[in-house]
């Protein structure tokens, strides 16, 4: 954690869906291995953060840096240029993300979904594959559910298997969207505990949007409070949930305790 | 009766005529059905527009004079070809057409999460269509290929106008030498039935072997 080297870097981004500005002149770093919580209300651009480091979302304007190489950018002679599709399959190698809806594949099974990806892109064959597969499994609890097809899991369980695939591929920034948004409230503690896990155990930096303020308060080292497309407040967990500045933050904070946000 | 019995021969030989054209059409139906239905998502626009091209053309002509045209009309140009092979050119490329939008319909029913997770795993576009979406399409095409099929074995009737002796064909020999009409008729409806209901259940065993464990539709696990 002693590290200071920026891995993500966003300068002066902006985006727009038609009419709708999700963000405006975002300036944002993140140190390597740091663990960053976005929270704020919907639609206020916190997950189009996440989908454009994903490259599931382009930018308007800006620059977008990862390990200080351009994410949506490329230098051609000197000048830079829109990415190839070779550019971003080259940095997307830096990136894992786990998704609200789990989107895991539904005619492969838990070990087959950790697998494939590991064989298809890094060529792995099939018995690392399935060794480093059934790890994974192990550590998220899952190892007797290997041969369980997504339907036959709960959605806790399909999540934890969603973070092990992304896991797998070992990327040194891993981002979490709302990932137990889609689960039921008894559900949401196991999927939450593999993340805890992690953010203790590793080195990989973590972008997590999440709705659940005490976890982000034990989870990061860092919290970026968004409202319309702006960082409105950022600082250290206790900071922003015990004394936040910006009346946004605070009157956000208080509707969250009422129940509401 | 009697007389039927005696043209078993021709029959059973109307008979294979038809299950070899309806199977090689259905062969050459369902690889220009993938062809034109994934050229419908290339990037390039001109492949886009050539797969367009060939659905319309297609479609949206008959299927009896594309035989003719294809039968009478091309040894005017110099290219010739056996009754049998125009029969299965016209009726695989007719029903490809109709089968390209089977494939392009199945693989945009797979939902958006998919690609999603495809591209965040950085997979390339190829290993997302053969290793992602096309297997899930799959399940989603049978039922509506295995109505294709049966339309594609009664497309076969049609072959006899270009002097193929199908099963129709021969019936026609049979009326004409017998002066019976109901017989022959009669005989090669039940025939056709028979064929469609062995289809039926063959397209019935793939559709199993498809859906073995799997589950089509996600629906995001709740």
């Amino acid at each position: 954690m002693a590290s200071v080297e920026k891995i993500i870097e966003f300068r002066d981004v902006s985006k727009s869906f038609g009419e709708l500005q999700v963000l405006r002149n975002l300036d944002l770093h993140v140190n390597a291995g740091e663990k960053l919580a976005l929270i704020g209300p919907s639609g206020s651009g916190k997950t189009t953060i996440l989908r454009i480091l994903m490259t599931l979302e382009d930018i308007d304007t800006g620059h977008v840096l990862i390990d200080q190489d351009y994410l949506w950018h490329q230098q051609v002679e000197g000048k830079l240029q829109p990415a190839s599709d070779k550019h971003l399959h080259k940095m997307r190698e830096n990136v894992g993300m786990v998704f609200q809806q789990f989107n895991l594949f539904p005619h492969l099974t838990a070990i087959g979904n950790i697998q494939q990806p590991q064989m298809l892109v890094q060529g792995k064959d099939k018995a690392d594959a399935q060794a480093k597969g059934m790890d994974l499994l192990k550590m998220v609890g899952l190892e007797e559910k290997r041969d369980h097809y997504p339907h036959q899991l709960s959605g806790g369980q399909q999540q934890r298997v969603a973070i092990a695939r992304a896991l797998a591929l070992e990327p040194k920034i891993m981002l979490f969207d709302e990932v137990t948004s889609a689960l039921d409230p008894e559900l949401v503690d196991e999927v939450l505990n593999v993340l805890r896990m992690l953010a203790s155990d590793t080195d990989t930096t973590m972008l997590t949007v999440t709705h659940e303020m005490n976890f982000a308060r034990e989870f990061a080292d860092r919290v970026l409070f968004f409202d319309k497309g702006q960082i409105v407040e950022a600082g250290e967990p206790k900071e922003i949930f015990s004394r936040p500045q910006e009346p946004r933050t605070q009157d956000f904070l208080k509707k969250y305790i009422a129940g509401i946000a | 009766m009697d007389s039927i019995i005696e043209y078993s021969p021709i029959l059973i030989k109307g008979t294979i005529t038809t299950i070899q054209l309806t199977l090689a059409s259905a062969v050459l139906a369902l690889t220009i059905s993938f062809i034109v239905g994934l050229a419908r998502f290339s990037r390039h626009r001109s492949v886009r527009a050539a797969a367009i091209c060939y659905l319309e053309f297609f479609r949206g002509t008959s299927a009896i004079v594309q035989m003719f045209f294809m039968y009478y009309v091309l040894p005017l140009m110099g290219v010739h070809f056996s009754p049998l092979t125009a029969g299965i050119l016209a009726c695989g490329c007719n029903l490809g057409s109709y089968g390209s939008e089977v494939v392009r319909g199945a693989i945009q029913s797979v939902s958006r999460g998919q690609h999603e997770a495809a591209l965040a795993l950085n997979y390339t576009t190829y290993q997302r269509y053969r290793y992602v979406l096309i297997p899930q399409a799959i399940p989603v095409m049978i039922p509506t290929f295995s109505n294709l099929l049966i339309e594609l074995m009664k497309l076969t009737a049609v072959a006899s106008l270009i002097t193929i002796s199908d099963l129709t064909f021969m019936a026609q020999i049979i009326r004409v030498q017998t002066a019976l009409t109901l017989e022959p008729f009669l005989v090669i409806l039940v025939i056709y039935f028979i064929i469609a209901t062995l289809l039926v259940q063959f397209t019935k065993l793939v559709e199993r072997k498809f859906s073995k464990g799997r589950q089509v539709v996600s629906d995001g696990g709740r």
